[in-house]
């Protein structure tokens, strides 16, 4: 095992990559960027149709605004689904945050950033609760998520005694939806920064490291020290956390909390978040790619919106973007071993 | 070769073989595994299969079961009848055969009822499932062969006696019940390994349910790797070696010395020779061990000293293969204790964590479910023990990071060196490298290893020797667990040798050898066995 042995196979191997590297380089790129070129595609498809409808900067403005709610509740799933565990609970701790503010803000006039606490502390705590059933039962987290975010919606239905709760503080609207940086509201800035944060977290920290290892290889993880059970935990508390903020901006985008529309983001969060993990880091959740389908989806049902489709289509988008991203994503991730096999 | 008296044969003499195999062979890619075996398999005989791993004996019995094709040329006559060849699979049940592998095949969540007729409800002709009258046969089938058990219970609620017995009396009644209905004959019982982790009275339990249905006429094949129950249970016995059928001998006339002789093939050193004492006191030793115990491994103590490849090694289900995952907690321990420097460890409370916080490292057998993350890329897998090392104030310092992963890939000479690949992109012996370079980036003093070089090629297999030799000379205290005597012979300085649990045997200096270690392990059980109690054993000093 001496340095000229090897430095032999080295070069050839670099040889042998490097001639074939020029058609899996061209691939391998038009992959990661498919879903932005597909966004690229749908809003030229759509301009050219109703250039005075979707081209305009108050449909983009608002689209990129009031999207952002989607884009942090997808930061937020990310979290557990790279640790290996659904949590569908996350649009109950979405509406449950933003029931709060309409409860305590609205009608009982507490302080607005009071209330924003509060709201973190108690996504926190469900997350928390989440974890004890998931990990001291040991229960398939799909199931307990399921019924907590069953548990939540209805306990905000009975918060709100199942009416709409409007007149929420200004305070709150004006940093989420009425200020503007560069033309577009705050709402979507704070997206942009979770999402880079996330993307910092999951690529540049020795922790997220670790918890992709946890979500791959779960008896790996432990043979090498991982505490595996701290780390989902600490996703699962992480997820309603940032999930409770998701409420929050969408309590600062309506102005208003109601009970039931948070339930209509669960399935576009999963949608977003798996076909985000066939693009920019293909076979690989990441925020990138999430960030880009959400956008994708939107401009998507928007477009289609705008072409006088029934308001039904929107359900047939994300339904279908969900099954198509699963399959692709299982494609991608089989192709890259192949792939990466084949050098 | 006359059919044993005590078989029951007497009402059965006369009748033809349950199986009469004449030239079956086998070869994958051009490489005979199995070479013309001709075997008969008498009705009412209890007949032992033996063999190292790799004999051939495993590929014989699925042949039988229709899992492999026979090679052209290979005949096989089942109570005197010609069968044509390959059998489809599950064709056997047909032919009155059933197979009881060393897994069980039960469903564990489910009752001793619904388990015993798993197999004949899909042929079920009723729709519906008289519960009742099933309970009531199944009683009286466990009657009929004595054998406790209750239909009701929970499969989960067994002890492995009760499962393995479980699994039995369900062979043998598919066997009867799945018969078709033309074929006539006593039918064929095929053991694999079955009593491979009983405690001793399950294995009395399970020698008296075979005696009772040999008695009955049908033929048990049993497989082991035990002389001494191959001794005890069997009438005659078929030893395989490198493929071919050794030899078929009356298990009573036959002597332990020349059973060895035909499974491991050569003629045995002479005992004794120099020995070397390179054991260290319990003083200088990195690691002392001491009553350490689980379900399967009895009170073992040893010392393991700094710069030494301790190996270890038995027969299949002797315990030898927990060590290594007992030392590291990743499975528990029932008692014992581990001293490392001033520090003394209690093995019961041991965890992953805790044993990597001393230093220790385990490379486990199973690299792809234990060792690494085959869909991560190598480099993450290859620095996951150090990664803390590369965090700087603004995070992970990536280039470093890729640097420092391509000069261990060199070093370890691992093909091809790309760091970005995905783990299980590498073969066998690559993999390995990567695992290894894993932990010893992370400098253990305590290396623990299970089956290092498994499903590995010759020439990565020399490269880990060094590897682990290089380990061993800077101090690093090596366990080696393995199977592969060969392996052992060329790493280590001390050989410990495991029966039911515990030490039985020392090797050391000029006695390890291959063939030293394999006589050692097959004739163990014998000198062990004495029917009364197996305590005070000792570590075999």
């Amino acid at each position: 095992m001496t340095r000229t042995k090897n430095s032999e196979p080295v070069t050839d191997v670099d040889v042998a990559s490097g001639r074939s590297a020029g058609g899996t380089v061209a691939r391998s790129l038009a992959q990661r960027f498919s879903i932005v070129i597909a966004l690229v595609v749908v809003i030229a498809v759509f301009g050219s149709l109703r250039p005075d409808t979707f081209l305009t900067t108050s449909t983009l403005q608002g689209i990129l605004g009031s999207q952002a709610v989607l884009v942090v509740l997808t930061c937020a799933l990310l979290i557990p689904l790279t640790a290996g565990d659904y949590d569908l609970s996350v649009a109950g701790v979405l509406m449950t945050s933003q029931m709060m503010i309409g409860v305590l803000n609205a009608q009982q006039g507490m302080n607005i950033w009071l209330v924003i606490v509060l709201c973190l502390v108690a996504g926190a705590v469900i997350g928390f609760l989440n974890g004890w059933f998931v990990l001291l039962f040991g229960v398939d987290p799909f199931i307990v998520t399921l019924g907590t975010g069953t548990i939540l919606s209805g306990l905000v239905l009975w918060m709100g005694d199942s009416t709409t709760i409007s007149g929420i503080s200004t305070g709150l609207t004006n940093w989420v939806i009425v200020n503007r940086f560069l033309g577009v509201p705050l709402a979507f800035w704070y997206g942009l920064i979770i999402t880079a944060g996330l993307w910092y977290f999951l690529e540049y920290t020795a922790a997220g490291r670790r918890l992709l290892f946890v979500g791959r290889g779960r008896a790996v993880s432990r043979l090498s020290g991982l505490r595996v059970t701290r780390i989902r935990w600490a996703a699962l508390v992480a997820s309603a956390t940032l999930a409770s903020l998701a409420g929050i901006l969408y309590a600062g985008t309506t102005g208003a909390a109601d009970p039931v529309s948070g339930e209509a983001f669960l399935l576009p969060t999963f949608a977003a978040a798996f076909l985000g993990s066939t693009a920019i880091l293909p076979g690989k959740f990441n925020s990138w790619g999430s960030f880009i389908a959400v956008y994708f989806l939107v401009a998507g049902t928007t477009g289609l919106t705008m072409l006088g489709a029934q308001s039904y289509v929107s359900d047939l988008f994300y339904g279908g973007a969900l099954v198509v991203a699963v399959c692709a994503s299982r494609y991608s991730r089989r192709k890259e071993v192949r792939e990466s096999g084949s050098l | 070769m006359a059919v044993p008296a005590q078989a029951g044969g007497a009402s059965l003499a006369g009748a033809p073989p349950v199986v009469e195999a004449r030239g079956v062979s086998k070869s994958f890619a051009g490489v005979r595994v199995l070479d013309s075996v001709d075997l008969d398999v008498l009705p009412g005989e209890i007949h032992g299969l033996l063999g190292e791993n790799g004999s051939g004996k495993s590929t014989f019995i699925k042949v039988l079961a229709g899992f492999h094709d026979p090679d052209p040329g290979s005949a096989l006559r089942i109570n005197g009848e010609d069968v044509p060849l390959p059998l489809p699979p599950g064709a056997f049940r047909d032919y009155g055969m059933s197979f009881v592998h060393q897994d069980l095949g039960l469903i564990t969540s489910l009752s001793v009822l619904e388990n015993l007729r798993i197999g004949t409800f899909s042929r079920a002709r009723d729709w519906a499932i008289g519960w009742r009258r099933q309970r009531a046969e199944a009683r009286s089938l466990f009657d009929e062969f004595s054998v406790d058990l209750d239909p009701t219970a929970r499969v989960a609620d067994l002890d492995g006696t009760q499962r393995a017995l479980l699994a039995i009396v369900r062979a043998v009644h598919e066997m009867r019940t799945l018969r078709g209905s033309t074929r006539t004959g006593p039918g064929m019982l095929i053991l694999d390994e079955p009593t491979v982790f009983l405690p001793e009275t399950g294995r009395r339990q399970l020698f008296s349910l075979m005696r009772e249905i040999a008695g009955g006429g049908a033929a048990v094949l049993f497989v082991s790797h035990d002389l001494d129950e191959v001794r005890e249970i069997t009438d005659r016995a078929t030893i395989f070696r490198d493929g071919r059928l050794r030899a078929t001998v009356e298990t009573r006339s036959v002597s332990d010395t020349e059973l060895v002789e035909l499974i491991i093939g050569r003629e045995l050193p002479e005992h004794g020779g120099e020995r070397e004492d390179v054991a260290p006191t319990a003083a200088d030793a990195a690691v002392v061990v001491e009553d350490l115990a689980d379900e399967r491994v009895a009170s073992v103590s040893f010392a393991l000293g700094e710069g030494e490849v301790l190996g270890m090694t038995g027969l299949l289900g002797s315990g030898f293969e927990r060590i290594p995952y007992l030392l590291f907690g990743a499975f528990p321990a029932a008692t014992g204790t581990l001293r490392t420097g001033d520090e003394t460890l209690s093995l019961p409370a041991m965890d992953p964590v805790k044993a990597i916080a001393h230093r220790m490292a385990l490379i486990p057998a199973d690299r792809q479910n234990n060792g690494s993350v085959g869909s991560i890329s190598v480099r993450d897998n290859a620095m996951l023990q150090i990664i803390d090392r590369y965090t700087t104030w603004r995070g992970l310092s990536r280039p470093q990071l890729a640097r420092d992963c391509q000069e261990t890939l060199d070093r370890f000479d691992v093909r091809p060196p790309i760091p970005g690949i995905a783990y299980q992109s590498l073969s066998g012996g690559n993999q390995q490298k990567v695992l290894l370079a894993k932990w010893l980036g992370a400098d253990p003093r305590v290396l623990l290893l299970h089956e290092p070089t498994q499903g590995v090629d010759i020439g990565a297999r020399a490269q880990i020797y060094e590897v682990v030799h290089d380990a061993a000379r800077s101090g690093c205290a090596v366990l080696c667990a393995s199977s592969d005597y060969e392996q052992l012979a060329a790493i280590c300085d001390r050989v410990l040798i495991f029966d039911r649990g515990r030490v039985a045997r020392e090797l050391r200096g000029a006695d390890i050898t291959k063939d030293r270690i394999a006589h050692e392990c097959y004739t163990l059980a014998d000198r062990a066995v004495p029917a009364g109690p197996t305590e005070g054993e000792g570590d075999g000093r």
